[in-house]
């Protein structure tokens, strides 16, 4: 494609509009009509999803901004209200945030496809480096949108990586000031986050269309690196394509739903379910794992200002690669030895990605350390030379040659290279979990909770029973201020009526006013009211509780997790696993010893647990035998109190977890017969062309 | 782009009345937005700090540049360890100085970086004596 084309539509409504707009036209010569490889494999599907997954995250962004507050007092609570009340809420913030980690897993795929196929050398190095352009824009975009939510994770992987910055000499802290907008990471810092939030996008999607317009100018590159000489090399874009890019879209989109519908929560960090407090630093802070690799980088290197050098470093030495590697021959399909090198190269990142969530002690530091150097030796040492003294294979004449000449599987290299990617990610995405160093306190016992699984319900009566637990026991103390009275009656809850709702709600006194001579009153609650506090206010909280504050509940088996070690978080992607929370919620309930082991000391106020980390927590033993009595004949044991409150604390979580996974069925349904259809229209379509 | 108006009034000076910290006591309070340790020192722990070889320090600074003379037991720190900005916890780590969990920095007594990935001691914010029971921080 260079130059107008000179496509005629039909319709003279159309011509009409052709002749002051060409557009039809540009659609036409760029993809119905434009030439391509004939020999592309699946690994050329990725910028089509990547362009659809750039869609995806504008529109259930675009909504999803239409009910967040970017306030630092607002900000977590409008989160949890737009995935409790809004309609459908829960479902758009489940495709946001998996959509952010899906387009990372596409983009990385694109850019080793690239790398692997040479598809930045001449005349493609333009294109190569928008490409890396994109991908600063998508990095910056994801750490300013993974601040928004002002969880603990959100605030202080702010701090840290803003803290980046001071590492530049003279005007590195101007530079933090800036960013900031105040004296550290506050309301200031979110509220620019968010409006520069909104906006990089839309300048992703500006580069996206320069990236593809330098495509078009050179063409597409192919699995065996020799440029199209005659039309027989090429089909037209649609159908063949096309169809191709939706068989890949749509097998792209089961992983998606796989995460979205089944595990909302894995790719993230529990942390981020506890909302913000400067005052208190999380033991581990890790950033999402897209981010990993870079960050083992800059934690290898023990000085500041070098590390965040290697850290930016690390990406922009991609920019230099056309002239870092200056071999004639494109595909590593023709070069045995650099093929070899890809792939170890591979094997680094992933590497250095799990590095990235450890804890940087021992053995970690040496391997991070080790792992930078070779990540950088690849660049600026292996290609280099390689160029020199590789001897490569002999490249086909043409792609119709290389076509007719390929004999067995093409599609299987495919499928087991994705096999293995796809048992990497789970590791590095499993790896997060690692960080949480189970430092002195023992693993939960893992239960059968009604809940788990692709199909699990929530035990109605578990529910109700649970509430009287927290309503007779717990609500002295903590608060469930996330839900609401009108909550207990609806579908996937308690079960109960709206007229038993009521009658719950106005048991309680809720405070109410200004009344019309200024006072504050009290009221009997109603059903729009929330679960009252116990306490007015943090610091009344610590002064009634010892100095420490009581959560609220509402979110507890969200925010909490243990290390579920290698190979576990792999399995655990298989298995749907993601009862971390409730495992230790009940474990802690039931794991006060009388007894303290040798060798422990507790200091005087506090209680021994088996569960807690580091073992003394300051709640005393808070459910016995017998303590709450049981309508409907269930033993009144400390067990069955531990499952049933837990089980009603999942439910306060996520209310609408049933809706997540009977609409995740109904998706998964339809993707299937959808992905079955595609498949075979491609198969039809490409019937004539292999 | 810089902090507005509001922002830098709530930053303004902050007064502190020292007289409730015992001896061996610390307080945390935040001023624009940053946590400060405010450490009334015992004997012990002012020699512990003085006895060291300046010179072999990762950041060489003598603990008198960093208290005000006449006040040498209150010990004014801002609790941000200059590796990565996490909160270091006080009367921890070798030194009974303050240890940083997230990546292991370990201060002394003086708030000086003696062990870990931390490049300087622990930053003094402005302060001086209004009174000897008083602070004016800013």
């Amino acid at each position: 494609m260079s130059g107008p084309s000179d496509y005629q539509p039909s319709n003279p409504a159309l011509q009409w509009i052709e002749r002051r707009l060409p557009i039809f036209g540009l659609i036409h010569s760029s993809f119905v009509a434009y030439p391509t490889p004939r020999n592309l494999n699946y690994w050329w599907t990725f910028g089509a999803i990547l362009s659809f997954m750039l869609g995806m995250q504008i529109l259930t962004g675009v909504i999803l901004a239409m009910h967040y507050t970017p306030n630092a007092d607002l900000a977590f609570k409008s989160v949890e209200l737009i995935v409790r009340d809004v309609n459908y809420g829960w479902l758009l913030r489940n495709m946001h945030a998996v959509g952010a980690s899906m387009f990372f897993v596409a983009v990385y795929v694109h850019m080793f496809r690239g790398l692997y196929y040479g598809s930045y050398k001449e005349p493609r190095e333009v294109l190569w480096i928008l490409g890396v352009i994109i991908y600063l824009l998508m990095m910056a975009t994801g750490f300013m949108g993974y601040v928004l939510p002002w969880g603990q994770m959100s605030f202080w992987g702010a701090t840290v990586i803003t803290n980046l910055f001071s590492a530049v000499p003279y005007v590195g802290e101007s530079i933090v000031t800036l960013l900031w907008g105040g004296y550290s990471v506050g309301n200031p810092t979110l509220n620019r986050f968010f409006s520069l939030h909104y906006l990089l996008p839309f300048v992703i999607a500006g580069v996206v269309v320069l990236h593809v317009w330098a495509l078009h100018v050179a063409g597409q590159n192919n699995p065996d690196g020799v440029e199209p000489k005659t039309e027989k090399d090429t089909v037209p874009f649609t159908p063949h394509a096309t169809i191709k890019d939706m068989f890949g879209v749509a097998c792209f989109l089961l992983l998606y739903a796989w995460f979205i519908f089944y595990m909302p929560n894995y790719l993230g960090d529990a942390d981020n379910y506890i909302p913000a407090n400067p005052g208190v630093t999380p033991p581990h802070i890790v950033p999402e794992w897209y981010y990993l690799p870079f960050y083992a980088i800059l934690r290898s290197i023990p000085n500041k200002l070098a590390g965040v050098v290697a850290m930016f470093g690390a990406i922009i030495i991609l920019c230099f690669l056309p002239w870092l590697d200056s071999a004639k021959t494109r595909s590593s399909k023709y070069r045995p030895l650099a093929k070899q090198f890809f792939w170890i190269f591979v094997a680094v990142c992933i590497l250095l990605g799990y590095l990235g969530a450890q804890p940087p002690e021992g053995i970690y530091v040496i391997a991070g350390r080790v792992l930078t150097v070779c990540y950088f030796a690849y660049f600026l040492i292996v290609l280099p030379l390689l160029a020199r003294i590789e001897k490569p294979r002999p490249v086909p004449n043409s792609i119709s040659d290389a076509v007719l000449a390929k004999t067995g599987s093409r599609s299987t290299p495919m499928v087991s290279t994705a096999i293995v990617l796809a048992l990497a990610g789970s590791l590095f995405a499993g790896s997060i979990d690692s960080a949480k160093a189970s430092e002195g306190s023992d693993t939960p016992p893992g239960n059968k909770w009604s809940f788990s699984g692709p199909f699990g319900t929530f035990d109605r009566g578990a529910l109700q029973r649970g509430l009287k637990v927290y309503k007779e026991v717990c609500s002295s103390c903590h608060g469930l201020s996330y839900v609401a009275f009108r909550n207990l009656a609806e579908a996937g809850g308690p079960g109960y009526s709206v007229a038993q709702a009521s009658a719950f709600a106005s048991e309680y006194k809720v405070k109410d006013g200004p009344n019309d001579a200024g006072d504050m009153f009290e009221r009997p609650g109603r059903p729009a009211d929330y679960f009252p506090s116990p306490f007015p206010n943090e610091q009344a909280a610590r002064a009634a509780n010892g100095g420490a504050a009581p959560p609220d509940l509402s979110l507890i088996t969200k925010a909490r997790s243990y290390k579920r070690g290698f190979p576990w978080f792999i399995f655990d992607v298989f298995t749907q696993y993601q009862e971390q929370g409730p495992d230790y919620v009940a474990a802690l309930l039931q794991g006060y010893e009388e007894k303290v082991p040798e060798g422990v000391t507790i200091p005087e106020g506090s209680y021994y647990n088996k569960y807690f980390p580091g073992h003394a927590i300051k709640m005393p033993k808070p459910i016995s035998d017998g303590q709450v009595t049981y309508d409907d004949g269930s033993p009144t044991t400390v067990a069955q109190y531990a499952k049933d409150v837990t089980t009603f604390l999942m439910w306060t979580a996520e209310p609408h977890m049933e809706a997540r996974k009977s609409l995740g069925f109904q998706v998964f349904v339809f993707l299937i017969i959808f992905v079955g259809l595609m498949y075979f229209t491609k198969k039809k379509v490409w019937a004539d062309s292999h | 782009m810089n902090p507005d108006a509001s922002t830098i009034a709530a930053g303004a000076p902050i007064e502190v009345d020292l007289s409730p910290i015992a001896e061996g006591q610390d307080i945390k309070m935040f001023w624009r937005g940053k946590p400060i340790y405010i450490s009334h020192r015992t004997k012990k722990q002012i020699e512990e700090a003085r006895a060291v070889n300046v010179a072999s320090l990762p950041d060489p600074q003598t603990d008198e540049a960093r208290v005000k003379s006449g006040h040498e037991q209150w010990l004014v720190v801002i609790g941000i360890c200059t590796h990565l900005g996490c909160i270091p916890i006080a009367h921890e780590g070798s030194y009974d100085g303050f240890f940083c969990p997230c990546h292991g920095s370990v201060y002394d007594t003086s708030g000086r970086i003696r062990q870990g990935p931390a490049p300087l001691n622990l930053a003094v914010p402005p302060y001086q004596f209004v009174s000897d029971t008083k602070i004016q921080i800013g």
